[in-house]
């Protein structure tokens, strides 16, 4: 990593641009910025955009890391532009480049399509046996704070696809479901209240599953959430394997909190309101 | 949804090779792929080399003197350097790969710790054995003993 600097100073960016209706290849276009301590490369982005060059495309929405959608390849590393001090990484030369292993849009916006299709595929919600009581519901499930912590961590996913752009694997193998969609099967298989591991499992250990992973850890390093993607492919590798064996564990589900006797509803709480989705 | 026109930007057999900021388990990661695939064209040629043998004798001896050159018996030791580090690197994948040492899934506090934390030591470790093997194959190999 660059020394910090804490002065003003002028950084040249070296922005990686494409536009698919002029260019067969994307092009590198300087410009410098005069830089503040504090500025996040998508203020110097913005900065280029108001001064120098409006033509400049690019994809953000919340600016404080929280959203996803400003994934960029910051000098060699996928990060978000919102959350990157230009002077934490550089004291001369910024390189911005699109999201390797997406498809470019234009200039710094990739194509995202393919993670939340792999996201989908992995059914990334609660899949119960018990159909009546997910559609009309008697109650709230039990789950101890121990059976929250095997998944919570794996919930704070934003959908950047930093992790996916780190993957040598997928770099290769572009029908590996990946580092963004994997933990996400496993963040629910370990979930008490879901009953989805043998529906998951179909497409988690296929081919192009989680046994194609071989930790080169680079999503779990990158990912600006903490969410340890490369760990969730590991433990289920091991969840698939003590299945195959038949020596997985059948772990104690869930079960629906009674309702508190001896209590009247405060009559001030309004009733939940109306379906919005046609229920069948 | 309509289709646009968009450049591909899959990085390719380049993501393995490619330097970036990355991690040291990322170039373990491409230095295994890259010694499997080596010590495969070894096993390859050396299945070729030592099936002369059924031709003639005169054959298999054109051989082992071609390859008794020391260039070969440098590649030879490359070949045993390839070899320790996969076996090693592989001990430690599948330790990791049956969730051994990637610790448990918990709440990320920043600064983030992941499962790489909790698996360097193991790496470490592996890495010093593979070291020693490449160093005493070395002096085997090399000649040194004599």
């Amino acid at each position: 990593m660059a020394k910090k600097i804490h002065k003003e100073t002028d950084i040249v960016f070296h922005i990686r641009r494409y536009n698919p209706e002029l260019d067969s290849k994307p092009l590198w276009k300087k410009y410098t910025v005069h830089v503040e301590p504090g500025m996040t490369v998508l203020d110097g982005l913005h900065q280029i955009r108001e001064t120098q060059d409006a033509s400049l495309s690019l994809r953000y929405s919340c600016r404080m890391g929280v959203c996803g959608s400003c994934g960029m390849l910051l000098n060699g590393r996928p990060s978000l532009a919102c959350n990157t001090q230009i002077l934490d990484i550089t004291t001369k030369v910024l390189t911005v480049a699109s999201l390797p292993n997406f498809d470019i849009i234009k200039d710094l916006v990739p194509d995202l399509t393919p993670l939340f299709e792999k996201h989908i595929s992995t059914s990334p919600h609660i899949v119960r046996n018990d159909a009546d009581e997910m559609l009309n519901p008697t109650g709230e499930f039990y789950q101890t704070p121990e059976e929250l912590t095997r998944y919570l961590q794996f919930t704070y996913c934003i959908k950047c696809g930093l992790c996916m752009s780190a993957c040598p694997t997928l770099a290769t193998d572009p029908e590996y479901i990946g580092s963004q969609a994997l933990p996400q099967a496993y963040r629910y298989n370990v979930d008490t209240r879901d009953d989805g591991f043998n529906l998951r499992k179909k497409i988690v250990g296929s081919t192009h599953g989680v046994f194609r992973c071989h930790y080169a850890g680079e999503c779990s390093n990158v990912c600006p959430k903490g969410v340890d993607p490369a760990r969730a492919i590991q433990l289920m590798k091991r969840e698939l394997v003590l299945d195959y064996l038949k020596l997985k564990k059948h772990r104690a589900k869930s079960h629906i909190c009674s309702k508190p006797e001896g209590v009247e509803r405060i009559p001030e709480i309004p009733e939940a309101p109306p379906f919005t989705v046609e229920q069948k | 949804m309509a289709e646009y026109k968009k450049y591909s930007n899959r990085l390719g057999i380049t993501g393995w090779l490619a330097g970036g900021r990355w991690g040291i388990e990322r170039y373990l990661y491409s230095l295994h792929r890259i010694t499997g695939l080596g010590i495969l064209l070894y096993f390859i040629l050396h299945i070729f080399v030592t099936s002369s043998r059924v031709f003639s004798m005169d054959a298999w001896e054109k051989w082992m003197g071609f390859f008794g050159s020391p260039i070969f018996k440098f590649g030879e030791f490359l070949v045993f350097v390839a070899f320790a580090f996969h076996a090693v690197n592989g001990i430690r994948l599948f330790l990791i790969e049956l969730g051994f040492a990637v610790g448990k899934a918990e709440e990320p506090i920043y600064p983030y710790k992941s499962s790489l934390n909790t698996q360097r030591p193991l790496m470490v470790v592996l890495m010093i054995v593979a070291i020693v093997l490449i160093a005493a194959g070395g002096y085997e190999f090399l000649g040194l003993t004599h």
